[in-house]
């Protein structure tokens, strides 16, 4: 075994970080850290550092997975790794974080109003009201972090499934902040060995 | 007879870079190339099938080659 470092219990964060949002919805906005380290550090380093070294939510999968077993180890299909579904996966997942950014913009405009739910898989819409003890600023505040922890549930809900069917770290496969991060490298590459 | 011996080797073209092969190898023998994808060391590498097991896109496979 390989000595442990202090970024090998990120995975901790991680959790907390999910059930932080049971308590108090307004955490959810500590989860903009996972979205602005990884795109930092590969623009900066020109490497995939986050998800090689940093990442707690694929350190959450590998401990789940692997260690406690929860995984039936299979191969992920062929499709799920071709880049056609990656890429995909990804212009899906800006198109939504779009429009749950467009929905916070709503509510900070009060053309809306702060709607208390957790959407599931972009589909199933879970009241979450016992999360919300107000906000001092804008409802849009809210709507924000609302939005926000819909977005990082849905992706552990489904890490997980494809966790338990395939390999314990099977969503970084066609994780969002994976393949930005590889096609930034990508694009720092080719303009550097030029 | 040429002597063989077993080494892992990555599909780089299919390689997501995740760098879940670099966190099991004991040897050091796997790393990952400017975020792109994995690269084994074959003079390092002794072919015990660690990677090829954790990979979650498996795309690193053992092969004979030569010493
Ligand atoms: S691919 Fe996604 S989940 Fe996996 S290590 Fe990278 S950022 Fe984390
Ligand atoms: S086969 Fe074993 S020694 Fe070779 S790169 Fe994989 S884990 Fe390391
Ligand atoms: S575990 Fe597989 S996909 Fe991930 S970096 Fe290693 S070879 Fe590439």
């Amino acid at each position: 075994m390989k000595r442990k470092h202090w970024y090998d219990y990120l995975w901790i964060v991680s959790a907390v970080y999910l059930i932080l949002g049971f308590f108090n919805i307004l955490f959810a906005w500590l989860g903009l850290l996972c979205f602005f380290i990884p795109l930092i550090l590969s623009l900066t380093t020109g490497q995939k550092s986050y998800c090689n070294r940093y990442c707690g939510r694929g350190q959450l999968f590998s401990l789940l997975g692997g260690r406690f077993g929860l995984s039936r180890r299979h191969d992920i299909p062929g499709w799920m790794k071709s880049k056609v579904f990656r890429y995909g996966f990804l212009v899906f997942f800006f198109v939504m974080f779009f429009l749950m950014l467009w929905n916070t913009y709503l509510v900070f405009a009060d053309v809306k109003s702060l709607s208390q739910v957790v959407t599931l898989l972009w589909t199933f819409r879970l009241p979450w009201h016992w999360a919300y003890h107000g906000t001092l600023f804008s409802p849009g505040v809210a709507q924000f972090a609302f939005g926000f922890y819909s977005v990082m549930l849905t992706s552990t809900v489904l890490g997980l499934v494809t966790m338990v069917l395939f390999k314990p770290r099977s969503w970084c496969v066609y994780c969002p902040m994976g393949t930005m991060t590889q096609l930034i490298c990508k694009a720092k590459n080719s303009t550097s060995s030029k | 007879m040429v002597p063989t011996k077993r080494n892992a080797v990555v599909d780089q073209a299919v390689c997501v870079a995740c760098g879940c092969c670099v966190k099991v190898c004991s040897l050091s023998a796997i790393q990952i190339l400017h975020g792109l994808y994995a690269n084994v060391d074959s003079a390092r590498c002794v072919g015990c099938g660690k990677c090829v097991r954790e990979c979650p896109a498996s795309v690193i496979h053992l092969k004979e080659v030569a010493r």
